[in-house]
């Protein structure tokens, strides 16, 4: 019997084999309509709409929820650092961790398609560091952080630092169960990246602008940079500093501090 | 290029619901996609046709429905219509709007062929 409306006398199949050195047709006539397009009978139907509303991300967030209320039972602070390749992240981690490593409790998780070159640099702070390589892909998710971070075995009351694959595009669209997003653009990379890349610098809330020393080499329009920020977030914090010479590094760490200090007063 | 990602993720969700309600096969899945979704919709619609393969969802129908972006202004105090992130209120050009809507990604609906 056909299961779509019941027609025809006795069960059958379509499945036989044979030689197809014929055409032929598989077909058979219905008594309504011509498939889904035709007359629709409740409960007969061939074909089902379902509604399903479904995030499709929904099986990261779960990850990010998960890591995010685990951050905050522990007090940790989870920052994601994003930017392009050559920002300076890595920099800006070593001139950090070197100065906050006596007063705070820190560990570091580096994500790269290839090599544990940025993890090898954070190690030679002192400070714990595991390497993620992401192969082909082009962000970090919360499960590889999840996963990660258990062999850290990281403190109460601590700071981690996830610094991302070195790309604007895709790491703003996974959430890592992090306490906020930190986008770091270098002056060398020109002012209108916010503008360019406007899904990350809306995720985030702090924008650290770096390599300010190089600004008298540069045309660099550092207020057009910011106005371009805040227009695609009115929001974002902005803190201009250079790793390299250390100017504007203690307005970072008053900033971190502070988010330490929201991340125990939420812990309760 | 993480539209190739997204599209497993779809498959995996597929999968699971399908696995879930007994369903045998998936011929047409669509998706709803806000313009700061962070998707490509023609890279997406590439890795779809790639990561379906040999799944519930083999051989399946793609349709995009592409939802449009507002946001809230606060000198305006009413929700206005953008394009882009960094667009000012078509309204009173103030900068000050907080997006509220087109960052959807959802499987919106599916057909099943049973």
């Amino acid at each position: 019997m056909c299961t779509v409306c019941g027609c025809g006398e006795t069960e059958h199949t379509h499945d036989h084999s044979h030689e197809h050195d014929h055409d032929h047709d598989h077909s058979h006539q219905h008594h309504y309509g011509k498939g889904d397009a035709g007359l629709h009978i409740a409960g007969m139907s061939q074909k089902k709409i379902v509604q399903v509303e479904m995030d499709i991300l929904s099986k990261n967030n779960h990850y990010a929820n998960e890591n995010r209320a685990f951050f905050l039972k522990k007090g940790i602070l989870a920052l994601n650092l994003v930017s392009s390749p050559g920002s300076g992240k890595t920099s800006i981690l070593e001139t950090s961790l070197l100065n906050l490593k006596d007063e705070i409790s820190l560990k570091v998780i580096e994500g790269d398609q290839q090599t544990t070159q940025d993890a090898d640099r954070i190690q030679k702070t002192g400070v714990k560091a595991i390497q993620v390589n992401t192969g082909k892909g082009c962000h970090l998710d919360a499960h590889m952080i999840g996963h990660t971070f258990k062999s850290l075995k990281a403190e109460e009351d601590s700071v981690l630092f996830i610094e991302n694959v070195g790309n604007l595009v895709c790491p703003a669209a996974f959430d890592l169960g992090e306490y906020c997003k930190v986008a770091i653009l270098s002056v060398t990379e020109g002012e209108d990246k916010p503008l360019k890349y406007p899904d990350m610098f809306a995720a985030a809330d702090l924008m650290l602008l770096n390599k300010i020393d190089l600004l008298p080499h540069l045309n660099f329009d550092i207020e057009q940079c910011m106005d371009y920020a805040r227009q695609v977030n009115p929001k974002i914090h902005i803190l201009q500093i250079s790793a390299t010479t250390g100017e504007g590094m203690d307005k970072w760490y008053m900033w971190l501090k502070a988010q330490i200090s929201s991340i125990i007063a939420l812990k309760g | 290029m993480h539209e190739m990602s997204i599209c497993m993720s779809i498959v995996e969700s597929l999968e699971v619901s399908a696995k879930a309600n007994n369903y045998k096969a998936i011929d047409k899945v669509w998706l709803e996609i806000g313009p700061f979704s962070g998707v490509e919709v023609s890279a997406l619609e590439f890795s779809f046709e790639v990561a379906v393969r040999g799944s519930i969802a083999n051989g399946a129908e793609l349709e995009i429905i592409q939802t449009q972006a507002n946001a809230w202004c606060f000198s305006c105090n009413k929700t206005v219509m953008i394009k882009q992130r960094y667009d000012a209120c078509p309204l009173c050009s103030s900068s000050q709007l907080t997006v509220t809507g087109g960052e959807e990604l959802k499987i919106k609906q599916i057909s099943i062929k049973e």
